[in-house]
C-alpha cells in the first residue's frame, strides 16, 4: 500500500503545526517553510496526478483498516486533478502574498493557509461521507481565520456572516449524513453506492430527503441560488490571496456534487427523479443569470469578481446539472478554467486597490496608477477569460458547454442565458475596466494636498510610483495564472481527452467500488484478546451483517 | 420514547431555525447552537434506539446498539463547539471594532464608496490580530 495519497493531508498538518509552535515569531521562516511546504506538495500532488492518469484507482486505509469499517482515501482522475489543480493554486496565491506582504499584515497566514490546504485536500481525497464532513470543517475552521486576517470591521462583519453562514451549512450536512445512515447503515461512499443502488422502495422517501438535503450543502458550498447569499460580502471584504485560494472553495462544492451524485445517487435511481433538470438546473441558470446582473450592477471591483464566481458556478452547476458525461467532461474543464480566472482577477483587484490609494477597487475615475499599462493589460486578459470571450479558455469551455446542452430538454433556456448573461458579463467588465484604466487618463493629476499619499512627489506629472514599493513577486504570480489560463486554452483538445477519460471513470463506478470495497485489510477481530491470529477470517463481513440487522430491527 | 426524542429534535430545530432568523448576532448564535443539538439527538438516533444494550461487538453479546452514531455524535460535538466558540469571539471582535451587532448588511457599510477600506483596515488592526490567535489556537 503506497502512502503517498496521505501526504496531501499530513504534509500541511505538520507544517501548519511546526509553522504556529516553532517558528511563529520568525516571518522569514514561516515563508520558507510555507513554500518549501507547498512545492512539495505540488510536487506530490503532480506524482498522485500521474499515477491516476492510466486509470488506475489507488485506495489508503487509513490504520489498515478495510473499507467500509475504516475511512479510506481513493485517488482517481478526478480526486488527482482537484488536488494538482489546489496545489497549483496555492503555491501562486502564496507567492502573491508573500511578494505584497499581506502575510505580516496579521498573524498566523501561513499557519492558517497550510490548514486550509489540509481541508480542501482531505476533502477531495476523502472516500468516507463523514469524513468528507470532517475535512469541510477543517477547512472552514481555517478559512474563517483566514477571512478575517488583517482585521478591519467590515471584514469582521463579513467574516460573522460567512461563519454563521457555514456554521448552517454544516448542521445541514449532519442532518443529511444522519438521515443516510439511518437508511442504509454506512457512510463509506462506495459501500453506500451498493446499497443506495440496491435499496427497496419503502426507503425512497428517506433516500430522496438525503439527497436532497446534501444537493443543498453542497449548492451552499457552490454557492448556487438561492443559496448564494453569503459569497459576495465575504469574498469582496477576504484579503485578497485568501479570495483568490477561495476560488478552489467553490469547486470543494462542485467536486461533492459530481463525486456524490455518479458515485452515490445516480439520476437514473427512482428515488433523485427530476432532482436535476427540475431543480438544480433551473437554480443554476438563475445564479448564472444573476452573478452575471451582479456583474453589471456593482460598484466595486472587488465586489464585481465576487459576483462573477457567482455567475462562473452557475455556469459550471448548469453543466453538471445536464448530467451526461459530456456535461460533467464541460464542467470540470470549466472549473479548471474558472478557478484560475477567478483567483487571477482577485489579484489583480488587489494590486488595483493598491496603487489606486484612497479610491480603493471604488468603480469611480482615479489618476492612473502605476505600471497601469501592465495591469491593465493582465486585467483585460483576465476578464476576457472570465466572461467567455475568444480566444481564451472561458470560450472554449463555454462552447463545451453549450454543445453538452444540446440533449437537455431545457436546451433552449441554456444557450439563452448563456449566452445573454455572457453579453451582460462582457459589459459589466469593459464598463469596470474602462472606468478604472481609461477614463484615469482623463483625470487631472491631483494637487497636492488633496491625494493622502506621503509619498507622491509635488508637481510631478508622472503617476504615483513609491520607489521602494514595487514588488515584481505579486506580477509573477498574477503571470502565472495568467499563463496558466493560456496553457490550458493552447491545450484545450490534451486537456478536454483526459477530462473525458475522467468523466468515463465516474461514469463507471464498478472499479471504483471494488477496489474500495474489496481491498483486504486488517479485519475486525471477535474477541478482544487474541490479536493477531487468523487473520483475513469472514468476521468483519459477519459485523457487517449484524449492523444492518441492527438497523433493520425498526 | 421514539416520539420523545423526535419531538425533542423538532423543538429544538423550530427553536433554532426561528432565533437564527433574528437580526443579532446573539441570537442567531444561540439559534446554531439549538440547531446542532438537535442535529447531535438526530444523529445518536440514527443508529435506532435501543435501551440498556452494549455499544460494542462482541461474540458473546447477541443484542447491542450501534456504536457508530455515538461516536459521530462525539466528533459532531467536539466541531460544533470548536465553531461556536470561535463564531462567539470574532461576533464579539466585529461587534466591539464596528459598536454594532447586527448580522445583516447595514445601509452604508457595504456602500463601498471607497473612502473607508484602507483607514479602517489600519485602525483595527490590533482587534484583528488578536481575534486570529484566539481562533489559532482553538
Amino acid at each position: 500500500m503506497t502512502h503517498w495519497i496521505i501526504l496531501p493531508v499530513v504534509l500541511p498538518a505538520l507544517l501548519a503545526a511546526i509553522i504556529v509552535l516553532g517558528v511563529r515569531h520568525h516571518l522569514m521562516l514561516q515563508r520558507v517553510f510555507a513554500l518549501a511546504g507547498t512545492g512539495t506538495l505540488l510536487a506530490i500532488a503532480a506524482g498522485l496526478f500521474w499515477t491516476a492518469s492510466d486509470g488506475t484507482i489507488t485506495l489508503y486505509q487509513l490504520g489498515d483498516w478495510a473499507a467500509p469499517f475504516g475511512i479510506v482515501l481513493v485517488a482517481d482522475r478526478l480526486a488527482t486533478l482537484m488536488v494538482l489543480l489546489t496545489a497549483i493554486l496555492a503555491l501562486l496565491v502564496l507567492l502573491y502574498a508573500i511578494g505584497s506582504g499581506w502575510d505580516s499584515r496579521g498573524q498566523h497566514f501561513h499557519a492558517l493557509f497550510q490548514f486550509q490546504l489540509m481541508g480542501i485536500m482531505g476533502a477531495f481525497l476523502t472516500g468516507d461521507a463523514f469524513n468528507l464532513f470532517v475535512f469541510f470543517e477543517v477547512l472552514l475552521i481555517a478559512s474563517y481565520g483566514l477571512m478575517i486576517h488583517a482585521g478591519g470591521t467590515k471584514r469582521l462583519r463579513a467574516g460573522v456572516q460567512y461563519m454563521l453562514f457555514n456554521l448552517l451549512g454544516s448542521t445541514l450536512f449532519l442532518f443529511a449524513l444522519g438521515t443516510i445512515y439511518a437508511e442504509t447503515g454506512t457512510l463509506n461512499m462506495a459501500d453506500l453506492a451498493q446499497r443506495v443502488a440496491a435499496a427497496s422502495a419503502d426507503q425512497t422517501a428517506g433516500l430522496r430527503t438525503a439527497s436532497v438535503l446534501l444537493l443543498m450543502v453542497f449548492a451552499v458550498k457552490a454557492a448556487i441560488l438561492p443559496l448564494h447569499f453569503w459569497l459576495p460580502s465575504s469574498y469582496a471584504s477576504a484579503p485578497a490571496p485568501v479570495a483568490a485560494l477561495f476560488a478552489i472553495m467553490t469547486k470543494v462544492g462542485a467536486y461533492a456534487i459530481i463525486r456524490f451524485y455518479t458515485l452515490v445517487f445516480p439520476p437514473s435511481l427512482t428515488s433523485m427523479e427530476g432532482l436535476f433538470d427540475t431543480w438544480l438546473l433551473p437554480a443554476a441558470l438563475v445564479s448564472l443569470a444573476v452573478g452575471m446582473i451582479g456583474v453589471l450592477g456593482s460598484r466595486s471591483l472587488d465586489r464585481l469578481v465576487a459576483f462573477s464566481i457567482i455567475g462562473s458556478m452557475g455556469m459550471l452547476m448548469a453543466s453538471v446539472a445536464v448530467f451526461t458525461p459530456q456535461g460533467i467532461t464541460a464542467a470540470l474543464y470549466y472549473a479548471v478554467h474558472s478557478t484560475l480566472a477567478a483567483a487571477a482577477l482577485f489579484l489583480l483587484v488587489d494590486v488595483v486597490r493598491d496603487r489606486r490609494g484612497s479610491k480603493g477597487a471604488a468603480l469611480v475615475e482615479a489618476p492612473p496608477m502605476a505600471g497601469g499599462a501592465l495591469v491593465a493589460g493582465m486585467f483585460f486578459a483576465a476578464a476576457i477569460a472570465m466572461a467567455g470571450l475568444p480566444p481564451l479558455s472561458g470560450f472554449l469551455g463555454k462552447l463545451l458547454i453549450l454543445d453538452a446542452a444540446t440533449g437537455s430538454a431545457l436546451v433552449w433556456w441554456v444557450w439563452a442565458v448563456v449566452l445573454g448573461s455572457s453579453l451582460i458579463a462582457v459589459v459589466g467588465f469593459s464598463r469596470a475596466g474602462s472606468t478604472i484604466f481609461w477614463k484615469a487618463h482623463a483625470v487631472p493629476v491631483p494637487d497636492p494636498g488633496h491625494d493622502t499619499d506621503p509619498e507622491d512627489v509635488q508637481g510631478s506629472r508622472e503617476p504615483r510610483d513609491p520607489p521602494a514599493k514595487a514588488p515584481a513577486l505579486p506580477m509573477v504570480a498574477i503571470g502565472g495564472l495568467l499563463g496558466l489560463l493560456v496553457a490550458t486554452t493552447v491545450f484545450a483538445g490534451p486537456l478536454n481527452r483526459y477530462l473525458t477519460a475522467t468523466t468515463d471513470q465516474l461514469f463507471d463506478p464498478a472499479p471504483y467500488i471494488s477496489t474500495v470495497l474489496e481491498t483486504p485489510g486488517k479485519e475486525i477481530k471477535s474477541h478482544y484478546d487474541d490479536h493477531g491470529e487468523d487473520k483475513g477470517d469472514d468476521h468483519g463481513a459477519e459485523a457487517a451483517g449484524d449492523s444492518h440487522g441492527s438497523e433493520e430491527s425498526h | 420514547m421514539e416520539l420523545l426524542i423526535a419531538s425533542a429534535i423538532g423543538a429544538l430545530t423550530a427553536a433554532g431555525i426561528y432565533l437564527v432568523l433574528r437580526l443579532r448576532t446573539f441570537p442567531v448564535i444561540l439559534g446554531t447552537s439549538l440547531l446542532s443539538y438537535a442535529v447531535n439527538v438526530f444523529l445518536f438516533a440514527t443508529g435506532r434506539l435501543v435501551v440498556d444494550q452494549p455499544p460494542i461487538l462482541r461474540d458473546d453479546v447477541t443484542s447491542y446498539t450501534d456504536p457508530l452514531p455515538q461516536a459521530l455524535v462525539l466528533t459532531a460535538i467536539v466541531i460544533s463547539f470548536g465553531m461556536t466558540a470561535v463564531v462567539v469571539i470574532i461576533a464579539l471582535g466585529a461587534y466591539l471594532s464596528g459598536n454594532d451587532d447586527h448580522v445583516d448588511d447595514q445601509p452604508g457599510l457595504f456602500s463601498e464608496d471607497g473612502d473607508d477600506a484602507d483607514s479602517e483596515m489600519g485602525s483595527d488592526y490590533a482587534g484583528g490580530g488578536k481575534t486570529t490567535t484566539t481562533e489559532g489556537s482553538a
